[in-house]
């Protein structure tokens, strides 16, 4: 492979609107003679982006905010954890609460119907400008993500929120379980409290548990005080509630 | 579009009330017995004798009363044709000749002493001409509610997600597929053209399905198969007058809500039919709970709402429900049609 031809971009197409995607490869060849590039794939939806993130080498992502299933927002979050990020340039056609908040977080995207010099324009950028960060990305989003990422050995894996039982805070890291297994995520239990504080409870300064995930609660027989041990319904785990959270047995009984 | 006004307002230079309207009527009774109280209680020697006072008055009262909407609401085309003042002059004329009939018949029921004729002409012109000056009132208050109504119906309807998502379909169809990229375009056309113009007026329900069919036809070009349209208009009279863009934003509403959230698209099923006096229009859509836009949901029913109140009144219903992950709308108006 030449030098020229490795760094040639290479770029995905992510709307879940099959004429969008048309009208980008239509563009996206036109550029090719000032700006040369390489379409990898396009994808219909945020989950399809990650599929083929973890599958191949992509350096500029188009994607759209606004796709069923899960969004572009939510994708770039997923994929702002990535060790090494491919540029994302998000499209839309008409977002307002979007656009207030990637105005204010200072975060570039392009108008559909998109224009020649615009995604011109945006491509050169990504050669020089530093990926958008993970916390402008958290604060422009309007609603918590349905998953966590894990990155594992450069690939993305997803964690249905849905199915995480508890979130214990170690060190840096947060351990994730879920019935099956444990996950390692690069997350701050406090943002993870923020964002999902509807679904989880906190039962200790590290430890946020699932409200759905909760069986009952036991005295907690091991210390000569009376404390009280969160049973989890699936796994049949016990974990301590905090003194200062002790409050929350009472919500529940 | 029919040049008809709607049934509240009639126009600008006449500015008598629709009698056969169900609000209107109801107005009527409440406020003229309203009066009648006022009469009873000034007539009693004490507060215990108001409901006795009342009670006699109402008999002469009443029958005038219910005549009188019955008799207007027969005469009301009639009447809307006449002049202004020419035809308050023979609703005066005949509320008197009203009350020296029905004055008649009560004394011959042994109810005469109870008010002299003179006091049942007087309390019967006086009702009316409060009636008629209430409700003259009350359209030129909801006049600019009706030019609003226009604005509201624009300002609602051009949701910019679906204007710049329909050129960038259009665009991107204009190299590979010219002649859909042209019907496109046709079908936008009209649908903008109902969308700029004076929507004050009622307007047929085939025009209305017509439009919304158009608009799903250029929806159906950004979303494919994800958009599947199931429409029972068997039973529709295509005659039956609607304010216009009462179906359309709703349909609007089932894309952008109902369809667009899903992986695999989902069925939108409308239905036009009649029911006994009533036109009925129903739209159903998948629904999976909080949508990640709210807002916008609310606001164009709560404009649909508005509009059709406007234009009839008490006459006219609209409910939404939630249930079993479907979405459903029904609107229910009194089917009338343009006069020949």
């Amino acid at each position: 492979m030449s030098l020229a031809a490795a760094e040639t971009p290479r770029i995905l197409i992510a709307d879940d609107e099959g004429p969008a995607r048309a009208r980008l490869r239509d563009l996206l060849d036109e550029v090719r003679g000032e700006f040369p590039l390489a379409i990898v794939d396009e994808a219909r939806n945020g989950r399809e982006v990650l599929d083929v993130l973890n599958r191949e080498k992509v350096d500029i992502v188009l994607l759209d905010i606004r796709m069923p299933d899960m969004d572009g927002m939510e994708a770039a979050r997923h994929i702002a954890g990535m060790e090494h990020p491919p540029a994302i340039i998000f499209t839309t056609a008409f977002d307002s609460y979007a656009l207030k908040a990637f105005e204010v977080n200072a975060i570039d995207y392009l108008l559909k119907p998109i224009r020649l010099e615009r995604l011109l324009t945006a491509l050169g950028k990504t050669r020089a400008a530093p990926p958008v960060s993970r916390e402008a990305l958290d604060a422009a989003a309007n609603q918590p993500r349905k998953h966590l990422s894990v990155h594992e050995r450069g690939k993305i894996h997803l964690v249905a929120v849905g199915e995480i039982l508890y979130l214990r805070a170690e060190l840096k890291y947060v351990t994730v379980r879920t019935e099956s297994r444990e996950y390692l995520v690069e997350e701050s239990l406090t943002r993870l409290e923020e964002e999902f504080g509807d679904a989880f409870v906190r039962i200790h300064r590290n430890c946020l548990v699932a409200r759905a995930a909760i069986g009952g609660f036991e005295r907690n027989a091991e210390d000569g005080e009376s404390g009280w041990n969160v049973v989890i319904k699936a796994t049949g785990e016990k974990l301590a509630v905090s003194r200062r959270q002790q409050h929350v047995v009472k919500q529940f009984r | 579009m029919i040049d008809v006004a709607s049934i509240n307002q009639t126009g600008s230079g006449i500015r008598l009330p629709n009698f056969c309207n169900l609000g209107v009527m109801l107005r009527s009774l409440v406020i003229a017995n309203l009066f009648v109280l006022a009469a009873a209680t000034l007539k009693a020697a004490n507060v215990q004798r108001v409901g006795a006072e009342f009670m006699v008055l109402a008999a002469f009262c009443e029958p005038v009363l219910i005549a009188s909407l019955v008799a207007l609401c027969a005469a009301r085309r009639w009447l809307h044709r006449l002049p202004y003042v020419v035809s308050l002059a023979i609703i005066a004329a005949f509320e008197i000749a009203l009350a020296w009939g029905v004055y008649h018949l009560g004394a011959g029921l042994a109810l005469a002493g109870a008010m002299s004729l003179a006091q049942l002409a007087f309390l019967t012109l006086f009702v009316t001409g409060c009636l008629i000056a209430y409700f003259d009132l009350r359209s030129r208050a909801l006049a600019p509610a009706v030019a609003e109504a226009r604005i509201q119906a624009l300002q609602a309807r051009i949701r910019p997600h679906f204007l710049y998502n329909s050129i960038n379909a259009v665009l991107s169809l204009m190299r590979s597929d010219p002649r859909r990229a042209e019907r496109a375009l046709e079908d936008m056309a009209d649908l903008f053209r109902v969308l700029m113009a004076d929507n004050r007026t009622l307007a047929p329900i085939a025009d209305e399905v017509r439009l919304a069919r158009q608009y799903l036809a250029i929806e159906s070009l950004r979303l494919g198969e994800r958009l599947r349209v199931t429409w029972r208009t068997e039973g529709m009279p295509g005659d039956a007058l609607v304010p216009p863009l009462v179906l359309q934003p709703l349909v609007e509403n089932a894309v952008y809500h109902g369809i667009e959230p899903l992986e695999a698209g989902g069925e939108i099923q409308i239905e036009v039919g009649r029911a006994g006096e009533d036109l009925v229009m129903s739209l159903r859509n998948p629904y999976q709970g909080a949508s990640n836009h709210p807002g916008g949901n609310r606001m164009a029913l709560q404009n649909i709402r508005e509009r059709l109140q406007l234009h009839f009144d008490a006459e006219a219903s609209m409910l939404a429900e939630v249930s079993g992950g479907e979405y459903r709308v029904t609107i229910r108006l009194p089917y009338m049609t343009a006069p020949a």
